[in-house]
């Protein structure tokens, strides 16, 4: 409330192809030294808006805002502040890791000596330098992503767009490159990166937006975020014969909306209390004679959050079925 | 102040172009493929016109060696083939982003285009070089001096260079690879077969000679052929402007088409 500044300032921005509505008035803030997650089912609009927000594409309508410069009106300001690293690693093949992240610190228009400096010391710090002069075709996955991030920091910018950084990497890799996007911003930068895996919004961004068919459903800190659902989880996994019984019983019991996992089959439902919820489904299941393969109760995570507000059916793995008494 | 901050932004523009011409040179360099390649098309071309058709059209007009009826054909040829390359380049890094990158960058937009262009230009003259010397081989004689000779190459690489930002326009209009390549044909085999450089334009019927004697690759064709066997140079100067009015009809378009196309 404070000394909080804002960076990026998002006003109701639209940008429609066609009849798919890409962004259909977003609205967000970013504070300085903050990371702002972005998560949203495919085609979700993530894209679209770090795309508007670097300039590459302009919004139909609304204003964005970096530092308070105008997107539209001063692109070219923008692009001396921000740095980009697309969903798709856009690294040259046939550039070894030094070449490319030369090339881009001269479009920045660093002197070259400095350049030389910035070059090494990236190359060091994403543990490039080993393979700093192979051309990038013969790069793993990560190490093009690594490479990919470095073009992004070689103009020392103040605002990074990170779009999906760590989709693809294996795990340990993923944790390399949560630490230094927190070294990042612990360096006094800002940080807006879209993601897919709610574990990483948990474990990284300070705040939130959820986006689903280009509309923010929900926005928040992460505590917020858990705490709006409120409630507890109660888990319940049966038989595949037992599967529409249990459904029936559990929305009767629980008098709420009954959420599916598609992969796992197991039905959960939200309670206030869970462990009493969880005794009374036990107690109706034993009833009806349904013995369940496993029980669980546990406080919201983020991927609740996520199910429950992004009701895309086709594109997110579970599906929220409606009431099961007719 | 006015004119330092010009010239500071022209600067920069230039270096802007400088490190993408360095960047799309070494693709060529470490991609050779492309070179070798592009070089050996019109190497085939030269070798089959020559020996194919050369003795029906030898026979047609004696005395006359084919070869040094058939290079300044070929040289125009190259030069023009080797455009397609052109979009071809550019769509593919519009769709591996290298593209996205440049441009969020505080760099020069018009700096990727121009940096295209001159990279594919260089590569033409090595191209359009190695004609020269596969010609030399099969026969061809100069009849002119070294001067005329680097006028030749300069109009050929100049119509070639404009010409490319023709290619590229289309590039960004198509926006597919594979269906530029196709449509950069429909432009380019009217405007090398029916022109002089295979045969003489008075060998063909009386409507196609229309077209033929007036579209710029014909007189591009003829005047090479003047400056490097001697002969009236004349229409030296027509391609000069040619070029120039390409230049300043697509480099604007192109550079328009560019900011729009994602
Ligand atoms: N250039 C375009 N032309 C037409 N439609 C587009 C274009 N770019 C994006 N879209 C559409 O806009 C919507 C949002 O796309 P966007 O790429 O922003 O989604 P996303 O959230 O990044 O998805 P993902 O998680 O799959 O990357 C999609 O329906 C997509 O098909
Ligand atoms: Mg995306």
């Amino acid at each position: 409330m404070d000394k909080k500044q804002t960076v990026i300032q998002v006003k109701n921005v639209k940008k429609y192809y066609g009849d798919v509505k890409a962004l259909d008035g977003i609205d967000l803030r970013v504070d300085k030294g903050t990371i702002y997650g972005l998560l949203g089912p495919n085609g979700a609009g993530k894209t679209t808006l770090v795309r508007v927000l670097a300039t590459l594409i302009e919004p139909d309508s609304g204003e964005v805002t970096v530092n308070g410069v105008d997107v539209k009106h001063h692109p070219t300001k923008i692009r001396r502040m921000i740095g980009l690293a697309g969903q798709f690693a856009a690294v040259d093949d046939f550039l070894t890791g030094r070449e490319t992240l030369m090339m881009v610190a001269r479009l920045y228009h660093v002197p070259k000596k400095e350049a030389k400096k910035r070059t090494d010391e990236l190359l060091r710090r994403l543990s490039l330098s080993d393979a700093a002069d192979r051309p990038a075709k013969t790069y793993s996955g990560g190490m093009r992503r690594r490479l990919d991030l470095g073009a992004s920091l070689v103009g020392k910018p103040e605002v990074l767009f990170l779009d999906e950084p760590t989709t693809g990497l294996d795990p340990r890799t993923r944790q390399e490159l949560w630490h230094l996007i927190r070294e990042l911003v612990d360096e006094g930068r800002t940080l807006l990166l879209t993601t897919q895996y709610l574990e990483e919004a948990d474990a990284l961004c300070d705040y939130i937006s959820i986006i689903d068919r280009g509309k923010v459903v929900k926005q928040g800190t992460t505590n917020e975020l858990k705490s709006s659902l409120g409630r507890d989880v109660v888990e319940v996994k049966v038989e595949d014969k037992n599967q529409d019984e249990t459904l029936k019983i559990m929305s009767s019991v629980a008098k709420c909306d009954t959420i599916v996992d598609d992969i796992t089959k197991s039905i959960s439902v939200r309670a206030a209390k869970g462990a009493d919820m969880l005794v009374k489904i036990v107690t109706q299941l034993e009833k009806a004679g349904i013995k369940p393969k496993d029980l669980s109760v546990h406080r919201p995570s983020l991927d609740d959050v996520f199910l429950a507000v992004t009701g895309n059916k086709s594109t997110s793995s579970s599906k929220l079925n409606k009431r099961g008494e007719k | 102040m006015e004119s330092s901050t010009m010239m500071k932004s022209f600067r920069m523009t230039l270096s802007d172009i400088g490190a993408i011409v360095r960047r799309n040179i070494m693709r060529f360099r470490r991609t050779p493929e492309i070179i070798v390649f592009s070089s050996i098309q019109p190497i085939m071309f030269l070798l089959l016109f020559n020996y194919v058709f050369g003795g029906a059209i030898s026979a047609a007009t004696p005395g006359a060696k084919y070869i040094n009826f058939l290079l300044p054909g070929i040289m125009a040829q190259t030069a023009l083939f080797s455009t397609l390359q052109t979009p071809i380049a550019l769509i593919e890094d519009l769709d591996k982003g290298a593209i996205d990158r440049f441009r969020s960058l505080p760099m020069s937009r018009a700096a990727v285009l121009a940096g295209r262009t001159f990279a594919d230009s260089m590569r033409m003259t090595f191209i359009v070089l190695i004609m020269l010397v596969f010609g030399t081989i099969l026969g061809f004689r100069y009849q002119a001096g070294g001067g005329k000779l680097m006028a030749a190459l300069g109009i050929v690489l100049l119509f070639g260079y404009a010409f490319s930002w023709l290619t590229a326009t289309l590039g960004m209009f198509i926006r597919n690879s594979e269906a530029v390549q196709t449509a950069g044909f429909l432009f380019v085999f009217p405007l090398t077969f029916a022109s002089s450089a295979f045969v003489p334009v008075d060998t063909m019927p009386n409507w196609l000679q229309v077209f033929s004697r007036n579209q710029p690759v014909t007189q591009l064709i003829n005047s090479v052929r003047s400056l490097m066997l001697g002969g009236p140079t004349d229409q030296v100067w027509i391609i000069i402007t040619w070029s120039l009015v390409i230049m300043a009809v697509f480099i604007p378009l192109a550079i328009w088409k560019f900011g729009k196309t994602v």
